[in-house]
């Protein structure tokens, strides 16, 4: 492998850092402040591209390989209708949080809102990154050598 | 701070079976992805299937003499928050739904391990069950945005499944992509019909805006997203001029894929044409009854001649099937267009009966398609005596297509002319029997080449094995069934009939 665009690679380095903690700190804010699953899941998501993207997709994959992928699409589904499975078999409707905090609903509020928006947020980075993996791994109909 | 709390009551199991109608395939469709495992799959599949139909069956009971059951998700009450709303019309629905999945499943196990990639296993049943429990969601649901959501659900894993066909003929990937240019126009379209109607009225649920369209009346802007929402509805159920995606999708997908659609997805389609015209707005609502009677009912009758007459020439017993399902969709929209309790019995009957005959036709199709890959006239001729068993089902489900006294399809046309006859529009009563002659046409057609012609002499085929055959005579023996035992189905749709034109009771 051809070790080329050296500030390109350093700068990446330094970036998916702050870039996931930011995506987590987006998440885990997003009951108050604007924000919440589906931006930090996007915001996760360019971590994983941006690495792809400079250091290619079979290093990426190497970090977080398809069928993970696969398993963190479905991971998400689940802990939001989880959470309302959870409500459910705690005598409240569907997705009522107040069945997390009886005493105090609105603290149920934010125990539920925090566990289906982390639903959301790993569903979403896993639709991002499986998007990106599916067009990247496309073989392309000519080589950069035919041009 | 104290707050004040208010005392809970804990539901109770039954309390949550309309969320567990829509719950369980929902939660199993991530489940088979998370399990990974091309083993559980279909077990998975079938179970939440099996159970989706006793829970429906158990809400069946509940509403049939006209009750209603409502749901609250969240616990935030309607109309802010979203309701599940049950009654008669829509556990009729349900029921149908989750009844062709429980039979066409066994007999998909078999069709798609033949016609589908065994990689691409697991998430063909993921999307199979995002498809049914987005189906199943439509027709629960008194939410009207709530529709459109679940509307896409199924809808793009529709796309998926129709896309899926692609191992057995490459034509399934433009097929797929056509329906889903034009099912999401048709989706654009219904959204922003119920834009308009929010603008009007600033609400979301379907009985809150039918009383407030019903205090303020008609306007312009309840007029066009009116007519917005019937373009939108109009796509999905394949309605005459806008049909054009179907008979590809149907020709294209896996067999069990075009059996399941048949006979779900354009009826619950129809069904939100029916809670939109009977529920939110209502025939008091002179625009409505004014767009129906001059602009539906022309094409209705036209889709029934046009549709079926272009069948009649189809050289490919699957792609006949499909144009055959669009001129049956003009049977049920006209029902609708006589805007009286037994037109929408016969349209709500219909729905029911149609479905369960094209389940069987099209599971037909699939034990051709196994046997002979392909269903064209000139590679089934002959079958009638190598497969002696599907080819019955063939001419018993033919006949319900044709709606012969006895069968299914018989029943539902003859409430259908009833309620012509009742308004005194006795030409149409004429052409609904004039176009049942059609049917005739097509499939002797069918019956000819299974049973008149010399089979090919490089053919091999032989009777399929039982996991198809079950499923087939189901179906072909529910036609029959219904045909004769017509108090069934006639009282279920009669009650969903009087609770949509609001006459329960009286």
């Amino acid at each position: 492998m051809i070790r080329h665009h050296l500030i390109l690679r350093v700068v990446t380095k330094l970036l998916i850092g702050p870039i996931m903690l930011f995506a987590l700190y987006v998440q885990f804010h997003g009951d108050y402040s604007p924000g919440g699953g589906f931006q930090a899941g996007v915001i996760m998501a360019v971590a994983f591209i941006i690495y792809g993207v400079v250091f290619g997709l079979a290093t990426v994959q190497q970090v977080l390989p398809p069928w993970l992928v696969h398993k963190l699409l479905a991971l998400g589904v689940i802990i939001y209708a989880g959470t309302g499975f959870a409500s459910l078999f705690l005598g409240y409707a569907y997705l009522d949080y107040g069945a997390f905090s009886p005493a105090h609903p609105e603290h149920g509020q934010h125990w539920g809102i925090l566990a289906v928006e982390l639903g959301v947020g790993i569903t979403v980075t896993g639709v991002m990154v499986a998007v990106y993996y599916a067009f990247a791994a496309r073989t392309p109909m000519l080589s950069d050598e035919d041009w | 701070m104290a707050t004040e709390v208010l005392p809970h009551t804990a539901m109770t199991l039954h309390d949550h079976l309309p969320m567990l109608q829509i719950l369980v395939p929902f939660f199993a469709a991530p489940l088979i992805v998370f399990l990974g495992s091309r083993r559980l799959a279909w077990p998975v599949a079938f179970a939440a299937s099996v159970i989706s139909l006793v829970i429906s069956w158990m809400l069946l009971m509940q509403v049939i003499d006209g009750g209603v059951i409502t749901y609250h998700i969240g616990g935030w009450e309607p109309p802010l928050g979203i309701e599940y709303r049950i009654d008669a019309a829509n556990a009729f629905v349900l029921f149908l739904v989750s009844a062709v999945s429980v039979v066409v499943l066994p007999f998909a196990k078999t069709s798609v391990a033949d016609e589908v990639a065994a990689r691409d296993h697991t998430l063909f049943y993921a999307a199979y069950l995002l498809c049914f429990s987005g189906l199943m969601g439509v027709a629960i649901t008194g939410d009207a945005f709530n529709v459109f959501v679940f509307l896409e659900i199924s809808s793009l894993s529709t796309y998926v499944l129709i896309a899926s066909g692609a191992a057995r003929d490459k034509r399934a990937l433009t097929a797929a992509y056509d329906y889903l240019i034009m099912g999401t126009i048709g989706a654009t379209f219904f959204v922003i019909g119920i834009g308009f109607l929010y603008m009007a009225t600033g609400t979301l649920n379907m009985a809150d805006l039918a009383d407030r369209i019903g205090t303020q009346g008609g306007n312009r802007t309840v007029e066009a997203g009116f007519a917005f929402i019937l373009v939108g509805v109009g796509l999905k159920l394949a309605f005459y001029p806008m049909h054009l995606w179907l008979p590809n999708a149907y020709t294209f997908a896996p067999s069990a894929i075009s059996a399941f659609l048949a006979a779900t997805a354009t009826k619950v389609a129809v069904y939100v044409l029916l809670r939109f015209t009977f529920t939110v707005f209502s025939p008091a609502f002179q625009f409505e009854v004014l767009t129906l009677q001059f602009v539906i009912m022309p094409f209705a009758l036209l889709a029934m001649f046009a549709a079926s007459f272009v069948a009649v020439f189809q050289s490919d017993f699957k792609r006949m099937l499909a144009y055959s399902s669009i001129a049956q969709i003009g049977y049920m929209l006209l029902g609708i267009c006589l805007l009286t309790e037994t037109g929408l019995t016969a349209a709500i009957v219909h729905l029911f009966n149609h479905g369960i005959t094209k389940a069987a036709l099209f599971m037909a199709v699939g034990a051709y398609v196994l046997r002979n890959k392909d269903t064209f006239y000139n590679d089934i001729c002959g079958m009638g005596r190598k497969m002696p068993w599907t080819s019955a089902a063939v001419v018993i489900s033919g006949l319900s297509l044709i709606g012969v006294p006895g069968t299914a399809g018989f029943v539902s046309k003859w409430v259908l002319v009833q309620g012509a006859l009742e308004k005194g529009w006795w030409p149409i009563a004429t052409l609904v029997v004039a176009s049942s002659l059609l049917a005739v046409v097509y499939v002797w057609r069918v019956i000819e080449v299974l049973y008149l012609q010399p089979a090919r002499s490089d053919s091999t085929a032989t009777e399929v094995p039982m996991s198809m055959l079950v499923p087939i005579w189901i179906a072909a023996i529910a036609c029959i069934w219904f045909g004769i035992d017509t108090d069934t189905t006639l009282t279920a749709a009669r009650s969903a009939a009087a609770g949509l034109l609001g006459t329960a009771g009286q």
